[in-house]
């Protein structure tokens, strides 16, 4: 446990450290990755918390993306600027969007509920390309950042990767705390077996319904925030591929574990980082690369340091 | 609307019915069997769009291409297992799920090294080409109905080789109870590799036939993947007349829906209003269909398993 927390601490020092370190070398571009990093890890940390710890395995988590990055976008084009009310309306669509597919996905079970995940997200992608209003295929540029008058103001690369970075960590905290409570324990105990849950008196199905709604809007956070960092939003979003992307980042580190999915996102996006500088053909040696990670690291990269929560 | 458009459009639904029918057969029968979920399902169904259209090119015959295309995707199916899969098959699905997604990325990728990421032209084959006339007034592809001939084709030799034959005969078995086939002396491994293989073959099909059609590029296994699994969830997994059912229905509903539901809302709501919302619907149709089934049957139309 003290290890644990020393080793958070390193981690928390050094991602603090970092904007004043890569400004005295002049290379700011390494902030930007940084921050991206950061903002699809609060996705995956949101995945997580339905994936690693309730068991649900959504193939559809970039639906929250897009629909906290699309509301963004919306609410921008019509002259809405203020981050106040934007972020939370964020959330709030991405949790209603959550609840929606949840209500129907979560009836169902196995690879039905993979399947019906990514076909829901699928649908909403598909929306996304032909409401030409909002640029369709192309995406839409976002006129202004959110405008935090007063607070902040993201237009500076590191304001506003400080303010990622305390709001990743707030996320994991939540997370930590959520699975953790009476809540998080039904959560699991369901996971782990379905029948002895619903004969000690619980029903699996709203505390499922509930924790995927959470991550819903956690992700529409993620999203809100990734729409301001590329001040630009396409479907591509919300494709299959982006889901996969977090899926991955959060087995890759280790699923049902509290720094898993940060360590995955940073694992998995470096990596595709350094991949792509090298080569143009740089997902020939990802893929082959991915595969052996399932193949032998079962309990992902968390799982060389400490033992899984759950 | 006339009557000859409709009918033409019938018959769209159905010939792309008939491909998705060729891809969800494999997926189903690998999932019915195996309990493996296979994602780059789609990227076979790509390598046998490319290998027959560069044998064609090498040899200058299409039988001939098609032919070392389906044998080339057979062989590619088959090594994918045996380095690759058959580790997984204990594995959850979820495992199975991020595995395949990795070999989509290698795949997708290959290609694009071998023959570049512009799309690629497949012409349709002389003895092929021109139209049918069906009734007076109304022609139709002569490709197209080649496309539907050839699909019932394979689906009636694929329920003589399930219930007339050994191997099928041990594909049922294998789908029931794994164990006891083993158990009984069976070789299992191989038993996999080469259904495997068969539905690798499959979707190398439905991708040679459908190159004319669609164009030929990186990725465009996977634009058919994700109406397979519509089809499939829709069928029942793991049942093959459910796989053709669902098949026929997604392919109907999908082409009918881009053909006909921008000028049907147009009736209903002006005219500019139909314009955005007609394509977005048609898109979203059979996913729509999917969850209408799944709140009513959860297991699809046809189980596999009573």
């Amino acid at each position: 446990m003290k290890l644990r927390l020393l080793l958070w601490g390193i981690a928390v020092l050094l991602l603090v450290a970092l904007p004043p370190v890569v400004l005295a070398i002049g290379q700011p571009f390494y902030l930007d990755l940084a921050r991206r990093i950061l903002i699809l890890a609060i996705a995956a940390i949101s995945l997580n918390l339905i994936l690693g710890y309730g068991g649900l395995v959504s193939f559809g988590h970039a639906a929250y993306l897009g629909v906290g990055a699309y509301t963004v976008g919306i609410m921008g084009f019509y002259g809405i600027t203020s981050g106040w009310l934007q972020w939370p309306v964020a959330i709030v669509a991405s949790a209603l969007v959550a609840l929606a597919i949840g209500a129907v996905s979560i009836r169902t079970s196995g690879i039905y509920f993979i399947m019906i995940t990514l076909a829901f997200t699928q649908m909403l992608y598909y929306l996304g390309i032909s409401i030409a209003e909002f640029g369709g295929d192309d995406g839409m540029r976002l006129k202004s950042k959110s405008l935090f008058p007063g607070l902040i103001d993201l237009r500076d690369p590191v304001a506003f990767y400080y303010l990622t970075l305390g709001l990743m960590l707030v996320s994991v905290f939540l997370v930590h705390r959520l699975v953790n409570s009476r809540f998080g324990m039904v959560l699991r105990a369901a996971k782990s077996n379905d029948a002895r849950t619903r004969a000690i008196g619980f029903s699996p199905y709203p505390y499922r319904l509930a924790a995927f709604v959470i991550a819903g809007a956690m992700c529409g956070l993620a999203g809100a925030l990734y729409a301001n960092h590329t001040n630009y939003i396409t479907p591509g979003l919300m494709s299959w591929q982006q889901s996969g992307d977090i899926m991955f980042m959060v087995i890759l580190g280790g699923m049902a574990t509290t720094a898993g999915p940060v360590l995955g996102a940073f694992v998995l996006l470096l990596l595709e980082d350094l991949l792509s500088a090298w080569t143009q053909h740089w997902q020939v040696i990802l893929g082959p690369l991915l595969i052996l990670s399932v193949i032998f690291f079962r309990r992902g990269l968390a799982g060389i340091f400490y033992k899984a929560d759950a | 609307m006339s009557f000859t458009l409709l009918f033409e459009q019938l018959l769209n639904g159905l010939q792309f019915g008939v491909t998705l029918f060729l891809m969800a057969a494999g997926l189903t029968l690998v999932f019915g069997i195996m309990n493996f979920i296979n994602l780059a399902h789609g990227s076979l169904f790509m390598v046998g769009a490319y290998l027959a259209l560069a044998a064609a090119n090498w040899t200058g015959s299409y039988l001939l291409g098609a032919v070392l295309g389906l044998a080339g995707t057979l062989v590619v199916g088959m090594a994918v297992e045996i380095v690759a899969l058959r580790t997984l098959y204990d594995r959850d699905h979820l495992d199975q799920v991020l595995a395949t997604f990795g070999l989509i990325l290698f795949f997708n990728e290959l290609v694009a090294m071998i023959w570049g990421r512009a799309a690629l032209f497949a012409s349709v084959p002389p003895f092929l080409s021109g139209h049918i006339e069906l009734f007076t007034g109304s022609s139709y592809p002569l490709y197209r109905a080649a496309i539907i001939v050839v699909g019932f084709a394979i689906a009636l030799l694929l329920w003589w080789v399930v219930t007339r034959t050994r191997l099928g005969m041990l594909i049922r078995a294998g789908a029931t109870n794994r164990t006891m086939v083993a158990a009984l002396g069976v070789n299992i491994r191989l038993l996999y590799t080469v259904v495997f293989g068969f539905g690798a073959a499959l979707a190398g099909l439905a991708g040679l036939l459908s190159g004319p059609i669609y164009n030929v590029q990186p990725g465009m296994g996977e634009l058919i993947l994700i109406q397979v699994f519509v089809v499939i969830v829709i069928g029942g997994i793991g049942s093959i007349r459910g796989a053709l059912v669902g098949a026929i229905i997604v392919g109907v509903v999908d082409t009918l829906g881009r053909a006909f539901l921008k000028p049907l809302l147009g009736t209903l709501i002006s005219p500019p209003a139909a314009e955005s919302a007609g394509p977005a619907l048609a898109s979203m149709l059979i996913y729509l269909l999917m969850a209408v089934v799944l709140s009513f049957k959860p297991q699809g139309l046809f189980p596999a398993k009573g």
